[in-house]
């Protein structure tokens, strides 16, 4: 069994969501021309955004499930893919305009794709503008067991440890649902600590250390000392910049306890117990015994998802695995790791 | 190899106050004893994470959590905390309290010995001179 | 059990403190030193004392270090020599003065103060004492200016290099600084950007955090999304022998950096057509990073890893001394190491880099 953790549908313009949005918004959104909501964590053209053979003539890529299933799916062998639409609802100001946003997005999601092929999965996208509608709308999803995952995205406007956005992970708790943490950013902040960068290369790069901000709040906060049973995904993030930030965190703790005195696990164990990382993309050194190492600096064989990430370009062909990983250790990120933290996909239909 | 262990006057229960500390050198090696509230305790003097002179640091009490925003606050002048990196250490036990610190500070043995005993006894009064009807602090080191 | 340090080794980070501003007097005019009286050195920051995330312990330093005729940690030579530079060793010391100075937002106030730092660094610390060498500090925000800051001390052999602080207002590689580079470019001076200042942004990309310990922590990342600027804008590509040290910023994240900067730029390449080279080949070529503070994996052959992975030559020997996160020079190399390596980095990589 392979699980993919990490494919994005493309939402093509906010048209295709008016038939699941009450009318109000429908024809405020026509009025006003709020045409599309299209993040700039992706523009569309770039040679990242999607693989030149998953681009389409025109239009945007994987809009429909028969596309997925055949560019993502097929190929790669996998049985079951999980859905993080990037669409950018969260980005909107007014919480009321984003929540009508964010409920057509999820039904979208789930008439266009979940409902037409039973191998998709998705996550819940929801605003973090108001954290009692984000809840109400997980609330809502989760019903439906199709979704498996609540999708925050990494760029968020304050530290995603801190206590106002709990009820979050408690509703994501109550109801077996891994949280997802993605990369892009709400753009409360710009991309950087200092400000916005030239070049989109860089942005797309600055996710790594928006990641690693975020790594270091879920700790200090105590995030998983409240939640003991949360399964925090870091998706699309990359991952060997781990065990350099683990060692950074640790260090400073023994220094610093008096600030964080919940804290009682190290950092190290808290991403052995309770994080994981999609595979895609893997920022690999050139020398593979080099990865091998760092998979040693990391010391835990369970914390790699399977992801192709599409269709995003990442990888040549169907290359998604580096060449160090033997054949165990592919076979568990693809099955044995997903399953273990995504408790819905147990029960399949 | 290391000398036997004996026994070291620090100073007159007088003149050594609740609160206070000294610093004793016992062939070459600092010890730093403390009164923590009419008891004593001593400290290898030398943070088992750098070797920081722990006479240096601040004493505090001890900030402990049983969850987030939760504080339970106790223990008051018992805990040491390195004036290095600040690594916290019970005065008492020589232990720490975060659990990446696996090193401990290194205690040794405090008694209070009335002054006719060492005067008499095998005792080494060689720190400081002895009066009989006084009590003293003693380290075995 | 560890051994020997090789005599006189470099130290590549010492902060020397003021008393009190009133210590920059003697270098300040009548107008700057009433301004400062009355308006104190307005920044991007949030109290009149204290920084936004409070430290650990006062003025961020060893409790030990308060030199015996009072002063903050740091303001005694007389001190800093007895407990640092003889107790340990050094024979090289690189000041790095984080006096309010830099990122004071009135630009002329800015470059007042660190014309009078300069003054003070060369005349109260280096003319007394031939171990240390200090470093230009400059109005960066103001980059002509620094520039010509530069130029004034460029024939000062006192003068290392040309410091800038991480949390600069915009990403220090966009064009807008390109004087201060083109200026220690034309000196021969290394540039060191060390953490901390105030960017006016928030201290992450993910907003406030609560903790010193979170900012503490993010240095790290703040650091890399700077090197990344640098190395993406072309200012390697462009003044191709500039020399760049990332001081206090930790190291230990720049092999997965280099990995994860390749990759991108893989695929994104046709959106930087003015690099010439790969960003790790700049990184390579361009960059060295101090060591402090020495990251503690339980493992310590995993830190043997990383300064395989980035090469010996590229790790510069700092303590940090007198704050309270410093490195004992005796006790930072944890793992087994020849004394070839050592001396890199106790010594050689120092003398590579500043020629001294």
């Amino acid at each position: 069994m392979r699980i993919d953790c990490d494919i994005h549908p493309f939402v093509p313009n906010t048209r295709a969501l008016f038939p699941y949005m009450p009318e109000q918004w429908r024809e405020m959104s026509e009025v006003r021309g709020i045409d599309d909501l299209h993040s700039i964590n992706y523009p569309d053209s770039t040679p990242l955004t999607v693989r030149a053979d998953w681009r389409p003539s025109d239009g945007r890529p994987a809009s429909d499930a028969a596309t997925i299933a055949r560019q993502a799916l097929d190929p790669f062998c996998s049985d079951i893919g999980i859905l993080n639409c990037l669409y950018g609802v969260q980005t909107l100001f007014s919480e009321d305009l984003a929540y009508a946003y964010a409920r057509a997005l999820n039904d979208w999601v789930r008439a266009e794709f979940l409902d037409r092929d039973p191998r998709f999965r998705a996550s819940i996208v929801v605003s973090l503008e108001n954290i009692e509608m984000a809840v109400a709308e997980i609330e809502r999803c989760a019903v439906d067991r199709r979704f498996v995952q609540v999708l925050l995205l990494a760029g968020s406007a304050r530290p995603l440890g801190r206590r106002n956005f709990w009820p979050i992970y408690q509703a994501a708790i109550r109801h077996d649902l891994a949280v997802g943490i993605h990369a892009g950013s709400e753009l409360r902040n710009p991309p950087t600590a200092l400000g916005w960068p030239s070049f989109y290369l860089e942005d797309y790069a600055a996710n790594a250390q928006s990641f690693q901000y975020q790594l270091t709040s879920l700790f200090t906060e105590g995030v998983f000392n409240r939640f003991p049973t949360l399964k925090v995904v870091m998706l699309e993030s990359g991952w060997t910049w781990v065990p350099a930030l683990l060692w950074r965190i640790a260090k400073y703790w023994g220094g610093l306890r008096m600030e964080i005195p919940w804290a009682d696990r190290s950092p190290a164990e808290i991403v052995r117990d309770q994080i994981r990382f999609s595979l895609t993309p893997t920022d690999a050194p050139p020398d593979p015994a080099m990865l091998t190492r760092l998979t040693e600096h990391i010391g835990s064989d369970e914390v790699l998802l399977f992801s192709t990430d599409y269709p995003h370009a990442q990888f040549t062909d169907d290359e998604v695995f580096p060449e160090a990983f033997d054949a165990d250790f592919r076979d568990k990120i693809c099955n044995a790791n997903p399953l273990a933290t995504y408790r819905r996909l147990g029960a399949l239909p | 190899m290391a000398s036997e262990m004996a026994r070291h006057v620090v100073a007159a229960t007088a003149d050594f106050p609740p609160g206070t500390r000294r610093l004793l050198d016992v062939d070459g090696r600092a010890i730093v004893v403390f009164n923590v509230r009419g008891d004593y305790f001593a400290l290898l003097n030398r943070c088992p994470h750098n070797g920081g002179s722990l006479a240096d640091g601040v004493v505090t009490g001890l900030l402990q959590s049983a969850a987030p925003g939760e504080y339970s606050y106790a223990r008051q002048g018992e805990i040491i905390r390195c004036p290095w990196h600040g690594w916290e250490f019970d005065i008492k036990t020589g232990k720490s309290f975060c659990s990446v610190i696996k090193a401990r500070a290194r205690p040794y043995p405090v008694h209070v010995e009335p002054g006719h005993t060492l005067v008499e006894g095998l005792y080494r009064a060689e720190t400081i001179p002895v009066r009989v009807e006084d009590d003293y602090v003693v380290v075995d080191a | 059990m560890s051994p020997a340090l090789p005599t006189n080794i470099a130290d590549c980070d010492i902060h020397p403190a003021v008393r009190s501003m009133t210590d920059l007097e003697p270098w300040l005019s009548k107008q700057w030193i009433d301004h400062f009286r009355t308006y104190g050195a307005l920044r991007q920051t949030h109290y009149v004392s204290g920084a936004p995330y409070h430290k650990s312990q006062p003025n961020a330093s060893r409790r030990d270090a308060y030199p015996p005729e009072g002063g903050p940690q740091g303001s005694s030579l007389e001190f800093l020599r007895k407990q640092h530079l003889d107790g340990n060793g050094i024979g090289f010391g690189i000041l790095n003065p984080l006096v309010q100075s830099q990122g004071v937002r009135n630009l002329e106030h800015s470059a007042a103060l660190c014309r009078a730092i300069n003054h003070w660094q060369a005349e109260v610390w280096i003319a007394n004492e031939p171990r240390l060498r200090a470093s230009i500090v400059v109005p960066y925000e103001d980059p002509e200016v620094a520039a010509e800051e530069i130029a004034f001390w460029a024939d000062n052999d006192s003068f290392v290099q040309v410091l800038l602080l991480s949390r600069t207002s915009f990403l220090p590689g966009q064009k807008r600084y390109w004087p201060i580079y083109a200026a220690a470019a034309e000196a021969g001076l290394p540039v060191g950007i060390h953490a901390f200042g105030n960017s006016g942004w928030p201290v992450s990309s993910v907003g406030w955090p609560s903790f010193y310990m979170d900012e503490m922590i993010g240095h790290a990342q703040t650091s890399q999304a700077g090197l990344v600027s640098l190395v993406i804008e072309g200012v390697f590509e462009r003044w191709p022998s500039l020399k760049l040290v990332l001081v206090e910023s930790g190291f230990t994240w720049a092999p997965s950096l280099m990995w994860r900067l390749d990759k991108t730029f893989d695929t994104l390449r046709s959106e930087v057509p003015h690099l010439k080279l790969k960003p790790s080949e700049y990184i390579k070529r361009n960059v060295w990073w101090t060591s402090q503070p020495m990251d503690e994996p339980e493992n310590k052959r995993f830190l043997a890893d990383i300064f395989d992975w980035l090469g010996w030559d590229r790790l510069l020997f700092s303590s940090d001394y007198p704050h309270w996160d410093f490195d004992d020079p005796a006790k930072v190399i944890t793992f087994p190491a020849t004394d070839e390596q050592r001396y890199s980095f106790f010594i050689g990589n120092a003398k590579a880099v500043y020629g001294f």
